[in-house]
């Protein structure tokens, strides 16, 4: 039950994604809350709710992007993919499972945009996606990351109590 | 009485007298002299005693000042917050006086004036939210503005929402018209968030700080919009087309509150397309 805290946890960190952390740019990137909150939950080892976590991501932020909704179902649960496995094999470091996750992720989820985009006719000069959004994105989701993972940790351990 | 206690008398009344006498002045010098010994000493005790009452009080008073400091304290915090306040309000008013001016120096259109509650969550697209939609009569394709001139278009409509498609997309492309050149081109967006002219002839002279405005071919936009100025000017002989870079009118970073032009439908020209057939 306690999972439903996803729906209003999740609506917040899209309505900060589009209201403030979207006005907080560094050259034309800026940070994916939405992703780097998924990979903190996704990595917690209790954590047994990933997937519908990851598809009320991608609902949510789909409602609200113009981008096409296979790349944001493919981004976002790419990024869980990735995560999951790396819990299950790097668990004895979580925070570099984290930084490992976002870095991949990132790229993976703008690459991915980039070629569906230029496949479906908005032009994008290469050098200016890698130097302007790319890599910008990425130094601020690894910022986000530590905080980020911190937090989910605290809130699993609030939906997954340890039984005794 | 014994001749004891008669000595003692006449001691205390000479004293005595001699005592009245100094302090009536009638004992001249001496008595100023000793008048001031005694000024001099009830001056260092009296200061001695409000250092030692200061010191004795001062504790109390401290807390006191506390509590009045604290209490001035929430209280500059709360004016502060309230100065804040009214500051975003005089911004907002003068935003939307500034709107209302350019309402009535355009009356031809309807605007309707829409507040930006967010942007689209991904850095490759330029969008924004507006907290209007088709409850207040929004319809996709209609043009959106600010005073200073040309935003973009409703891209998506929801109850009480709409996603707006800014002219520095990357997949926005608007015709143009440069006045002082009288020519048309196309302006595009790009993934920097700056706007370029694109399919200018390269018969006509086009110079830095040529006024643009929207065309209003093709049916997108109405005509006259301004949009912004040329800023420099490629044209490449070997090149079929000149482009140049503009500066916005816009300053599409500060967008607070736009206003949509309700009276216009975009025109679908897709049918009048001459559609392409393979060869046989």
């Amino acid at each position: 039950m306690r999972n439903l805290i996803a729906f209003p946890l999740l609506g917040l960190a899209v309505i900060l994604q589009s209201s403030v952390v979207s006005q907080v740019q560094l050259l034309s990137g800026y940070a994916d809350l939405p992703l780097v909150l998924l990979a903190a939950w996704a990595l917690q080892d209790r954590v047994d709710s990933s997937w519908h976590w990851g598809i009320l991501t991608c609902l949510l932020v789909g409602f609200i992007s113009r981008l096409p909704l296979p790349v944001v179902f493919a981004g976002y649960l790419g990024v869980l993919f990735l995560a999951r496995i790396l819990q299950r094999r790097v668990w004895q470091a979580p925070l570099l499972a984290m930084f490992s996750v976002v870095f991949f992720g990132t790229i993976f989820f703008q690459v991915l945009t980039y070629i569906v985009l230029g496949f479906l006719g908005t032009p994008f000069a290469l050098g200016d996606v890698l130097g302007l959004i790319l890599l910008p994105s990425l130094l601020l989701n690894m910022l986000l990351a530590i905080p980020v993972f911190a937090l989910m940790r605290d809130l699993s351990y609030w939906v997954y109590p340890i039984k005794e | 009485m014994n001749s004891r206690s008669l000595q003692t008398t006449i001691i205390f009344l000479v004293v005595g007298g001699i005592l009245v006498l100094a302090f009536s002045g009638a004992l001249g010098s001496a008595s100023r002299g000793m008048n001031s010994i005694l000024v001099d000493v009830q001056t260092w005790i009296s200061t001695r005693f409000l250092g030692f009452q200061d010191f004795v009080t001062a504790p109390r008073d401290i807390v006191t000042l506390r509590a009045r400091n604290a209490e001035l304290e929430a209280q500059v915090s709360q004016l502060q917050a309230q100065l804040i306040e009214l500051q975003q309000r005089v911004n907002e008013t003068e935003i939307l006086a500034a709107l209302v001016d350019f309402s009535r120096s355009n009356p031809e259109s309807t605007y309707k004036a829409a507040s930006v509650i967010g942007r689209d969550p991904s850095p490759f697209l330029h969008y924004i939210i507006i907290n209007r939609g088709s409850n207040d009569d929004i319809r996709r394709g209609m043009p959106v503005v600010t005073n200073q001139g040309l935003v973009g278009r409703i891209d998506a409509v929801i109850a009480d929402a709409a996603r707006v498609q800014l002219i520095t997309d990357p997949g926005s492309s608007v015709n143009v018209y440069l006045q002082n050149a009288d020519t048309n081109a196309v302006l595009y967006g790009s993934v920097t968030g700056d706007v370029s002219l694109d399919l200018i002839s390269q018969n006509v002279a086009v110079e830095s700080g040529d006024l643009i405005l929207t065309s209003g071919l093709g049916g997108g936009y109405p005509a006259d919009l301004i949009i912004g100025q040329v800023i420099t000017v490629q044209s490449l002989e070997f090149e079929l087309f000149q482009q140049a870079t503009v500066q916005a009118a816009v300053d599409f970073s500060r967008l607070e509150i736009v206003l949509v032009i309700t009276n216009f439908r975009p025109v679908n020209i897709a049918p009048l397309e001459p559609v392409v057939t393979p060869a046989p």
